[in-house]
């Protein structure tokens, strides 16, 4: 279980997020929607342990450990997972060696032994192959020359290999187009489990059709002004941010 | 020959005599033009002593440490352990060997060469083959331009003779192992030179290493000349790992004529000063040279780079490209002049340095230059300095790669681009090796 209380984040001094509350329990997907600027990117940095995304108060406690005293990487081989909204391209270094890489120093963390090259690559085929992905984006550099809808299977196929038990996906609809986001969608609702927490941000309702919440929550000038069931979500798409103080359309 | 002309300003001549005394103990020359040739440079380097930094071409590297040092000479016949190789485990083939500078026949061999590749030291040359020493020795480097030439010139008797012949196609690579040894509570000096010869249409792959056995205090100031004939081509790779207590400086002239190719890589990881001067003439028409080199450096070291690339046919294409790693309080310095003299139409000359800056103290230090006196000419020059990136790095932490090992990819990713400049794979993979040790040390 997840439990954000209170939450407090300064960025560059400026105060983002002004007490956030939320509670996730294991296999609930939970969607944030919020107009620009209301804290969302800055809700998924601070919960993956970006530097520079100071907490000032408040507390974020997963399964029962502090989340917020733990390395980014201590994180992640916990078990959090952040899809980012803008994958970040890495000249030099090889998809599948940064996969490698990866799922190994998480199952080291767990106690578990690596993965030697053979049990790897038997994994690694599985998972491309249910996300549609080539091989020729596992050989080329992490997510270098990627399109928009590649660099999003990519974060879906790290997250279908590394099998978190809490899924932040930052805006994951960004940048696709619907057939593009259609794919990652499958691939997401693939790894819905009874045991994996999800928290799905983005601005439109869109993706919610897709990836469908069981817990919507509208987040504002860094709080979470209204939580409902999915059906908040349409009512967002009709009127839009007005009722929070928000008129995106000036 | 290039000519840069040495300026004397700020010239030391007091720190001269520690350096050549140790001198005195070499055996006589038995060719006139060894004569000659050392006697030159121990006036000429009599006269100037160490470079300082009051010299432009020495300006962002400073021997001041180096001149108080008192050098003598080591044996040269110490056991060696291991030599290092980019052959695989079990293979063998032509290498020579230098323990302290000093050719030793034990450890080498010249077994796989070709018939018309005339390998050998250069003692041995100067009895067997001085009609090919007296006209090569001393054509490409000048001892009127360069202090540590002059100083090489007057020692003069250590080093590796190297003549393939016209047509003649060298498959494996040729290595030349240079280990120092060095002498307990001293500072040992060698000079040893390098004679490369490629007739027209040769071809050859020449690998260095350079390395140090124990922590002793050494000095190896290599010069090599080096001729790449019509049509020719020579793959010239070398790796400095020498240890942090030593001072390795280094100048290689080589002269390329019609139609050849001298390609030269540099990996520079060791030594506590290192230096070195690649100077790559196009002297005949639709000559192709490709400098690059990688160097990396941490705790007080010093790497400094210092290339000229001189066009001066027409048609000639230059492609210069190095990244450097610089950590903690160490500094590199690179210097690139392209110069395209006034009948070299047509010329096409890249080059680009990057630096990656691990700390707060690291320090780049870089000058290029182009001196162009033709106008139809295509060059270009780039120079970068930055810091690893942030949002790659935290992308890394954040799929549970630890701190270290993601640092160690991003600095391993960023130096990939510049190994892979190295065309033949066993060479590529033996260096790449040697920059995972460094990385390996890193952490």
């Amino acid at each position: 279980m997840i439990e954000i209380k209170n939450l407090h984040a300064t960025v560059d001094g400026k105060d983002i997020l002004k007490g956030v509350d939320l509670t996730i329990r294991p296999g609930e997907v939970h969607a944030i929607m919020g107009p620009n600027g209301a804290g969302k990117s800055t809700l998924s940095y601070v919960l993956a342990g970006r530097e520079g995304y100071e907490v000032t108060d408040g507390s974020v406690t997963y399964y029962g450990k502090d989340l917020l005293a733990l390395e980014p990487e201590e994180r992640a081989a916990e078990g959090v997972f952040l899809a980012f909204q803008y994958p970040v391209e890495i000249p030099g270094v090889a998809n599948t060696t940064f996969l490698k890489t990866a799922i190994n120093a998480t199952r080291k963390h767990r106690g578990e032994k690596e993965l030697d090259a053979m049990q790897f690559l038997k994994i690694l085929r599985e998972k491309t192959k249910a996300l549609g992905m080539s091989d020729d984006m596992l050989k080329r550099a992490v997510n270098v020359g990627f399109s928009g809808g590649e660099k999003k299977r990519n974060e879906t196929l790290q997250m279908a290999i590394l099998e978190p038990k809490f899924a932040i996906l930052d805006e994951t609809d960004s940048g696709l187009d619907i057939d593009a986001l259609k794919i990652v969608a499958e691939g997401v609702n693939a790894l819905r489990s009874p045991e994996r927490s999800m928290l799905v941000i983005t601005h439109y309702q869109r993706l919610l059709d897709y990836i469908v919440p069981d817990f919507v929550h509208v987040l504002a000038a860094g709080r979470i002004v209204k939580s409902g069931g999915k059906e908040l979500a349409l009512e967002l798409e009709k009127n839009g941010y007005r009722d929070f103080g928000v008129d995106e359309a000036a | 020959m290039t000519t840069t002309g040495y300026s004397t300003r700020g010239a030391d001549p007091t720190t001269a005599p520690a350096f050549l005394a140790p001198l005195d103990e070499r055996p006589a020359a038995v060719l006139p033009v060894v004569a000659e040739l050392r006697a030159q440079g121990r006036a000429r380097f009599a006269a100037v002593g160490l470079p300082t930094i009051k010299n432009e071409a020495w300006r962002y590297t400073n021997l001041r440490d180096l001149a108080k040092l008192a050098v003598t000479t080591a044996s040269g016949d110490a056991p060696v352990d291991r030599l290092p190789t980019v052959r695989a485990e079990g293979q063998s083939g032509p290498r020579l060997v230098f323990v302290d500078g000093r050719f030793r026949a034990d450890l080498s061999t010249t077994d796989g060469l070709p018939d018309g590749v005339l390998l050998t030291d250069l003692a041995s040359a100067c009895q067997n083959h001085s009609g090919l020493i007296a006209d090569h020795l001393g054509r490409l480097a000048s001892a009127e331009d360069r202090p540590l030439v002059a100083l090489n010139s007057a020692d003069l008797t250590d080093g590796v003779v190297l003549r393939v012949a016209s047509g003649v196609s060298v498959d494996a690579p040729i290595e030349l192992v240079f280990v120092s040894v060095g002498r307990d509570g001293a500072t040992t000096a060698s000079h040893p030179r390098a004679l490369i010869m490629l007739e027209a249409g040769a071809r050859a792959v020449l690998v260095e290493h350079h390395v140090s056995q124990g922590d002793n205090a050494t000095l190896s100031n290599h010069v090599a000349e080096i001729t790449v004939g019509e049509g020719a081509t020579l793959h010239h790779c070398k790796a400095q790992r020498e240890n942090a207590a030593s001072f390795h400086l280094s100048h290689i002239a080589a002269s390329v004529a019609a139609g050849g190719c001298y390609d030269n890589f540099i990996l520079t990881i060791g030594a506590r000063l290192s230096r070195n001067e690649v100077v790559s003439a196009l002297n005949g028409g639709d000559a192709r040279t490709h400098v690059s080199g990688g160097y990396m450096v941490r705790g007080n070291q010093h790497a400094d780079i210092s290339t000229i690339i001189d066009h001066a046919q027409p048609n000639g294409t230059s492609r210069e490209i190095y990244k450097g790693v610089i950590d903690d309080s160490a500094r590199a310095a690179f210097q690139g002049k392209i110069i395209v003299r006034p009948q070299a139409q047509k010329t096409d000359g890249h080059q680009l340095n990057r630096a990656l800056l691990l700390s707060d103290s690291a320090e780049i230090d870089a000058k290029p230059e182009l001196e162009i006196h033709a106008d139809d000419v295509k060059c270009s020059h780039g120079c970068t300095a930055g810091e690893l990136d942030d949002a790659a790095l935290f992308y890394l932490r954040a799929r549970g790669i630890d701190k270290e090992t993601a640092r160690g990819l991003l600095i391993g990713a960023f130096l990939s681009d510049v190994l892979d400049e190295i065309a033949e794979a066993p060479i590529r993979e033996a260096f790449q090796g040697f920059v995972a040790g460094w990385l390996e040390e890193q952490r």
